[in-house]
């Protein structure tokens, strides 16, 4: 360790960043038995979904892609925060973001782990997954969204257990009373680290690398999921625009996620000396930025359609504006974007309650908006919807569909407390490294 | 025709045989003859078989049965993939004759063993403004040369031929509905739960050419029936239609026909300004479209056959356009 910080502060760090995982509370066991409930509840309702098909969905011929295809874009979205605070933050030298940076990649496996099973769980043939690897076409979008799924689920996994190899290196060193078998993880997932300046060098090297190229293939995933639309003629898909729009989306999303866990998490796990009200601040500031672009990208979605009016684009922007999504519309794009750019701007409400509202109201929208991009558009064909049952007119979601929908919330929440029962939340070598620089330095 | 090739209880089975001699088929071998004990099943009907050494003999058709179980009998030596040689199909449809007496819809579901919210073939509604009269528009799937459902398709399950049209094969579709969001003519139906069909429709032997049985959590659409193509039959929306909108035929010998009218393809769409629907999507339809000129019907005897409901249904749709 380094000099600089005697060994009593060393110590303390390291008390305090692992005190999560040896004293785990009874109100985390109730947490994880509830979101157990909520995931076994969404089983029911797909077991109904097999056994019965997608007619227990509300989904039908027009509507043929509902609140899982929505919802799926939601956890892409979501998926993002991991690039956008371990990469792009640690690569523009933000180290306020280093406690934040583990927070955010489990956050990313979590969601494109669900996002991957929802899409699953939309499939009429789920038994003939298998064709996709026999007879993938790679000019289809699904295929390149496979892809990128899988490669950007690989990049993340790394990115987390490279930078987690010094803290399991502790892990193994300090946790001797925990249970055997999480010894031995800790033993056989350290590798053998021992903090020579060899094996630092290595790990440098291999973490410059995956954060640099996690952010093409982070851009990529969120823009091949816009293709899955824009290669299509429906209004409000068939747009240029749309893959810089999901991107800064999902970008303000993320932001907007590691503030609602910073929120939770710190006071659950009483952090509240590693996640200070700085880092408040700091992510309120970021999340204004990151709104402000995706304001602008929206505004270039709409208003060109808006202001032609041509055939069914015209139709489907009047349905947005002014008919039966409107009120839908309006509440996300004013709750959810307007009024957080609003509100953030000043310093008061850039502190941890507030501002943990107001990324609940832009998470809120987010989910909303994904929904408004996804039906709508597909209410609006060429051809006049007529000679069909009065079902096709509409889409509410069945309960099964919103049983599956939460259950995927439960998914992603149940891998983010199982992560952080085995994994120190915050990254304790690199507390203690930037720490010992900042004494060196003043 | 696809009804009769449906082999599934034993007699169904024994009835496709009896047709494929009758034929002059290839499916005799398995054909055994049982003429000591089929007495009492005589029915004075005589048949042709050729005997494994080559003699042609004529039995009665009820003395023949089953020596061992049969082989799938749906054409393994077929290509599906591949188009019928030669052939390039093509539908025109003559706006003007239409009143949407709905008869290509109902046989072609019949035919299929739809159920009746599943309509290959549909019949719109249309106005192109205000000031312009409403006409029926049936619209089967456009088997389009650039098909967006085909490029979209992640795993080949629906694909184009060599003979212009554009298939699915419902024994590998996934059911993602990729290609129901992509195509521009809402062509497509899914199987949002087991369909519920004849029954020797779910025991059928399926081919992509013959679309059936449908199979639940994959998509289905117009196929041009090329399985009776193939036996030089028309298909069912063609011949069902009482005025005769309907014309389908091929491309390369530039023939079409209606069953009662034939015309060289290429002289009716240039004498009676042909078009496709929505050109400007480049999607290169294989159906064309004749303007609704001098019509034989006023559009509102389409209503006769539709509930009230049904009318207030499609006139809010076209007023909606407005």
């Amino acid at each position: 360790m380094d000099n600089t910080l005697n060994q009593a502060e060393v110590e303390k760090i390291e008390h305090d960043l692992l005190n999560h995982i040896t004293h785990r509370k009874k109100v985390h066991n109730i947490w994880l038995g509830f979101l157990l409930l909520v995931i076994a509840i969404g089983i029911f309702a797909y077991y109904r979904q097999l056994r019965y098909g997608l007619i227990v969905t509300s989904m039908r011929d027009y509507t043929s892609w509902g609140v899982y295809i929505s919802n799926f874009v939601f956890f892409v979205a979501i998926s993002l925060v991991g690039s956008l605070v371990s990469s792009i933050l640690k690569l523009s030298k933000a180290e306020w973001s280093t406690p934040l940076t583990r927070l955010s990649e489990v956050i990313a496996i979590a969601s494109i782990i669900c996002a991957a099973i929802i899409i699953i769980v939309d499939m009429g043939r789920p038994d003939r997954f298998i064709n996709v690897l026999i007879y993938g076409r790679i000019q289809s979008p699904i295929i390149w969204d496979v892809i990128i799924i899988a490669t950007y689920l690989g990049l993340s996994v790394l990115l987390l257990y490279t930078s987690l190899i010094p803290d399991l290196a502790i892990c193994r060193d300090k946790l001797t009373t925990v249970p055997k078998w999480q010894q031995k993880l800790y033993r056989i997932l350290a590798m053998n680290w021992k903090g020579t300046p060899k094996q630092n060098a290595i790990l440098l090297q291999i973490s410059t690398i995956l954060s640099i190229t996690i952010i093409p293939v982070a851009f990529a995933i969120h823009t091949v999921t816009s293709w899955l639309f824009s290669t299509t003629w429906r209004p409000g898909w068939d747009s240029t625009n749309l893959g810089p729009y999901f991107v800064s989306g999902a970008l303000m999303a993320g932001a907007a996620v590691i503030v609602i866990a910073m929120y939770f998490l710190r006071k659950s796990l009483f952090l509240k000396e590693y996640i200070t009200l700085s880092h408040f601040d700091n992510m309120g500031k970021l999340l204004v930025l990151l709104s402000l672009v995706y304001l602008y990208f929206n505004i270039n979605e709409y208003l060109g359609p808006a202001f032609k009016m041509v055939g069914v684009e015209g139709e489907h922007i009047t349905e947005l504006f002014t008919g039966k999504y409107a009120a839908m519309y309006w509440l996300v794009q004013i709750g959810g974007l307007i009024l957080p750019i609003v509100v953030l701007i000043f310093k008061k409400a850039r502190t941890p309650f507030p501002l943990m509202v107001v990324s609940f109201m832009v998470i809120l929208g987010a989910w909303f908006k994904r929904y408004i991009i996804v039906i709508p558009s597909l209410q609006h064909p060429y051809l006049p919807i007529q000679d069909v049952d009065e079902s096709y007119l509409h889409y509410i979601p069945s309960w099964e569909e919103w049983a599956i929908t939460l259950a995927s919330f439960g998914g992603v929440l149940f891998i983010i407390t199982l992560l952080l029962r085995l994994f120190p939340l915050i990254p304790i070598s690199e507390t203690i490294h930037e720490k010992s620089a900042k004494n060196s330095a003043s | 025709m696809k009804e009769k090739d449906l082999p599934n209880t034993n007699s169904d089975r024994r009835n496709f045989l009896k047709m494929g001699l009758l034929a002059g088929g290839a499916t005799i071998a398995g054909v055994a003859l049982n003429a000591a004990a089929g007495g009492d099943k005589a029915t004075g009907e005589k048949v042709k078989a050729l005997t494994t050494d080559g003699k042609l003999i004529e039995v009665d058709s009820g003395l023949m049965e089953e020596s061992h179980e049969h082989k799938k009998p749906c054409g393994d030596e077929i290509n599906y993939r591949q188009g019928i040689p030669g052939k390039s199909f093509v539908m025109v449809i003559d706006l003007a004759r239409c009143k949407n007496a709905r008869k290509c819809v109902s046989k072609c579901q019949d035919m299929h063993g739809l159920p009746v919210e599943d309509e290959w073939m549909k019949v719109f509604l249309m106005q192109d403004s205000t000031d312009t009269a409403p006409y029926w528009f049936p619209k089967p799937c456009f088997h389009c040369n650039q098909p967006p459902c085909v490029k979209v398709c992640p795993v080949g399950a629906t694909y184009k031929r060599s003979d212009g049209l554009v298939l699915i094969d419902n024994e590998r579709c996934i059911g993602c509905k990729f290609c129901m969001t992509a195509c521009p003519y809402s062509s497509r139906v899914f199987q949002w739960k087991d369909p519920e069909q004849p029954e020797k429709m779910e025991h059928a032997c399926y081919t992509p050419e013959s679309s059936v049985p449908s199979r639940v959590g994959t998509v289905g659409k117009c196929d041009f029936c090329p399985d009776m193509a193939r036996k030089g039959i028309l298909p069912d929306c063609v011949t069902g239609c009482p005025n005769g909108t309907i014309f389908f035929g091929d491309k390369k010998e530039d023939i079409i026909t209606n069953g009662s009218e034939t015309f060289r393809f290429s002289e009716l769409v240039h004498d009676r300004a042909g078009y496709h629907f929505m050109a400007e999507l480049g999607t290169e339809p294989n159906v064309y479209y004749l303007p609704p000129v001098e019509r034989l019907f006023d559009y509102e005897t389409g209503f006769d056959n539709l509930t009230d409901e049904q009318k207030v249904f499609y006139r809010n749709s076209i007023v909606k356009k407005h």
